[in-house]
């Protein structure tokens, strides 16, 4: 095959695919974590590979996050290049200790000496009526802590891609698969891999406000763009893949450009990755703005189960509508 | 110079004179440490590990260098039993460049990876999952290594104990488990904390090999820690001692010890660990008072040069606060 010809996929496909990659690429690499085996992976993205590469190398752990989010550490101090998998964001609070005081700190404590190239995989947000302990989106919390990097592939090209990247990198990385993206499908071209995990991308260029967003709300972000176009108000949609760091530069190019901005962040509003990115637009680009910036975040409330409230308290297209035409008065 | 000593001593003597030696190092540097401390010389946090010098010194004679260590935030003993230049060390305190981790750990984060010496944690029971990891990643490369984990008996009340245990003798990983029993997580008695005190039988209800040690007697700590890792190293698996020991001074150097009866101290300071190995030495003719006043003398002199390196060495540039944060780019 070569590289222009195209095959239909899933993001789910895709993730694996680019584990299956990285573990044909490098025999440092495996995957720990709960039922990444036998079972396929809570959301079936691991599905076969333990047939493939065998239980030393698709490793199925207790249910101890920390202990196994420590031990993906130790192994990557000691030259491997672990995986981890974490169900979900919630569960990840589990081992938020060894996130946090070990796979953040170690480099800077040991004056240098204590690489942790380690990749940890998890799921986040709502959608699926899992409620208040399996819907969170957490991960503006990890943006806080310095010497971790954050990203979240929104679309196939990334969910194939960004994997590789991340491997490479002496230090850690973390990975936020959005529950609803793996069942969309689309098409890949046959050699797809590596991507770049530093840049923002603008997944719908226009000229009349920007969209700042990224992970599970990006399509709902440009279907917002597509109805606003129906009134005549061209919306450019950034997809920000990594989020610590920020490209603050492609932000605030489009500021330049659009003089206005709305953020589109599942997170809970106070004290989040949006507030942080608003704050940036103020720092960087508050001479280029003809309006208040404007937040479309998750309502501040523990993720209710019934499907009517769930969707209330996430970000809609409708909200999106709404706080785009606020901004553009 | 005794007469043992005169002559050429056997290798067994010259042992124990090694042995005293560490310990006597670890000793000293840590007077020092409080002397620098009450000067203002030296900050943070420093937890002093005297009276539990056996322990360090015992487990290190059983590893190798190509072995791997993992440290808890009262770890001045271990890394200087696994070799970190004294130095480095003192260079550490005094949050220097030269220091083993640039001046940037401090007293609870010695680092070596040159000596994979993976620091000083100052979670308690944080180590534990790396020591997991380290041994995981040698088990899946067929490394005949072992790694030794330090922690306490306060580590052994948190849920990350437990995972790691469960962890270790399910992967059957090649970790030898040294939990320090001082009997006290900072100020809280161990029978105060903890439903069974017997900390080697829950270690053990793991299925993995698990016995007391007396942690004051530096041989019998060496014979215990080399049984265990010849048994980890033929592929027997994780083994847990429990060291008996205890700490002479305050948990760390804010601490006024409202918790325990100065009698007690002073009961544990009868089997004082350099004392009790100095002894059997006298009794033994291998080593009189002339000796041991000549070691010490030497180690202070030692120390003393390395406090005036450390004084003299340079501090890290405000300009570079934010390096070790991120790995440089890769050009």
């Amino acid at each position: 095959m070569t590289g222009t010809e195209t095959m239909k996929t899933t993001y789910r496909e895709a993730m694996r695919a680019a584990i299956r990659d990285a573990l044909q690429r490098d025999d440092r690499v495996f995957l720990m974590g709960e039922d990444v085996g036998r079972y396929g992976g809570c959301f079936a993205v691991s599905l076969g590979l333990l047939d493939e590469f065998g239980p030393e190398r698709i490793r199925d752990t207790p249910l101890s996050e920390s202990a196994f989010v420590g031990a993906g550490i130790g192994a990557a101090l000691a030259g491997m290049r672990p995986i981890v998998e974490i169900m979900t964001v919630n569960f990840s609070l589990l081992a938020l200790d060894q996130i946090m005081n070990n796979a953040a700190t170690l480099l800077h404590m040991s004056g240098g000496q204590c690489n942790v190239p380690l990749v940890i995989r998890m799921t986040t947000g709502a959608g699926r009526q899992v409620a208040a302990q399996h819907s969170h989106s957490l991960e503006g919390w990890y943006t806080h802590i310095p010497g971790i990097k954050v990203l979240a592939p929104a679309t196939l090209t990334d969910a194939r891609g960004m994997l590789w990247t991340a491997l490479q990198d002496p230090d850690p990385v973390l990975i936020f698969e959005h529950g609803s993206l793996y069942n969309m499908h689309g098409s890949l071209t046959a050699d797809a891999g590596a991507v770049d995990i530093r840049s923002a991308a603008v997944r719908r260029a226009g000229a009349d406000v920007s969209l700042i967003t990224y992970g599970g709300t990006l399509s709902t972000t440009i279907a917002a763009a597509e109805t606003l176009a129906g009134d005549n108000i061209d919306a450019e949609v950034i997809d920000l893949r990594s989020l610590r760091p920020l490209d603050d530069k492609t932000i605030t190019d489009s500021v330049a450009k659009t003089h206005r901005a709305v953020i589109v962040d599942e997170g809970w509003r106070t004290g989040s990755l949006a507030a942080e990115i608003s704050a940036r637009i103020m720092e960087q680009a508050f001479w280029d703005l003809d309006a208040p910036t404007e937040r479309v975040c998750g309502a501040e409330v523990p993720m209710p189960y019934p499907r009517h409230l769930e969707q209330a308290a996430l970000p809609g297209a409708d909200a999106i509508v709404a706080a785009v035409r606020r901004a553009v008065g | 110079m005794s007469r043992a000593a005169a002559k050429g001593a056997p290798p067994e003597a010259a042992h124990r004179r090694d042995l005293l030696r560490q310990m006597l190092l670890i000793r000293r540097f840590e007077d020092k440490c409080v002397e620098l401390y009450s000067a203002g010389e030296i900050r943070g946090f420093v937890h002093l590990y005297i009276g539990e010098e056996a322990v360090a010194v015992g487990v290190n004679e059983a590893v190798t260098a190509e072995d791997s260590i993992v440290s808890t935030y009262r770890e001045h003993g271990h890394a200087l039993a696994r070799g970190l230049p004294l130095d480095s060390v003192m260079a550490e305190m005094y949050g220097k460049t030269s220091g083993c981790s640039r001046g940037r750990g401090g007293s609870m984060h010695l680092f070596d990876v040159s000596r994979r010496f993976y620091g000083g944690n100052a979670i308690v029971g944080g180590g534990l999952p790396l020591s997991i990891g380290i041994a995981l990643a040698d088990k899946l490369r067929g490394e005949q290594r072992v790694t030794a984990c330090f922690f306490g008996d306060g580590a052994v009340a948190e849920g990350e104990f437990h995972e790691c245990m469960n962890l270790a003798a399910l992967w059957d990983l090649p970790v030898l488990f040294c939990c320090e029993n001082n009997l006290y997580a900072m100020g809280t008695a161990l029978e105060r904390a903890q439903a069974q005190t017997d900390l080697a039988l829950r270690a053990g209800s793991y299925g993995m090999p698990a016995w007391a040690v007396d942690g004051m007697d530096v041989l019998a700590v060496q014979h215990a820690a080399r049984g265990a890792v010849e048994a980890i190293r033929a592929g027997g698996g994780p083994h847990f001692l429990e060291l008996r020991t205890y700490r002479f001074r305050a948990h760390s150097m804010y601490d006024p010890e409202r918790y325990r009866d100065k009698s007690e101290v002073e009961e544990w300071k009868k089997r004082d660990p350099v004392d009790l190995l100095a002894c059997r030495m006298r009794e033994s003719d291998e080593l009189t008072d002339a000796d041991f006043q000549a070691m010490g003398d030497a180690l202070t002199g030692e120390i003393d040069k390395a406090v005036a390196a450390a004084k003299a060495a340079p501090a890290e540039p405000v300009e570079d606060l934010t390096r070790f944060v991120y790995s440089p780019e890769p050009i």
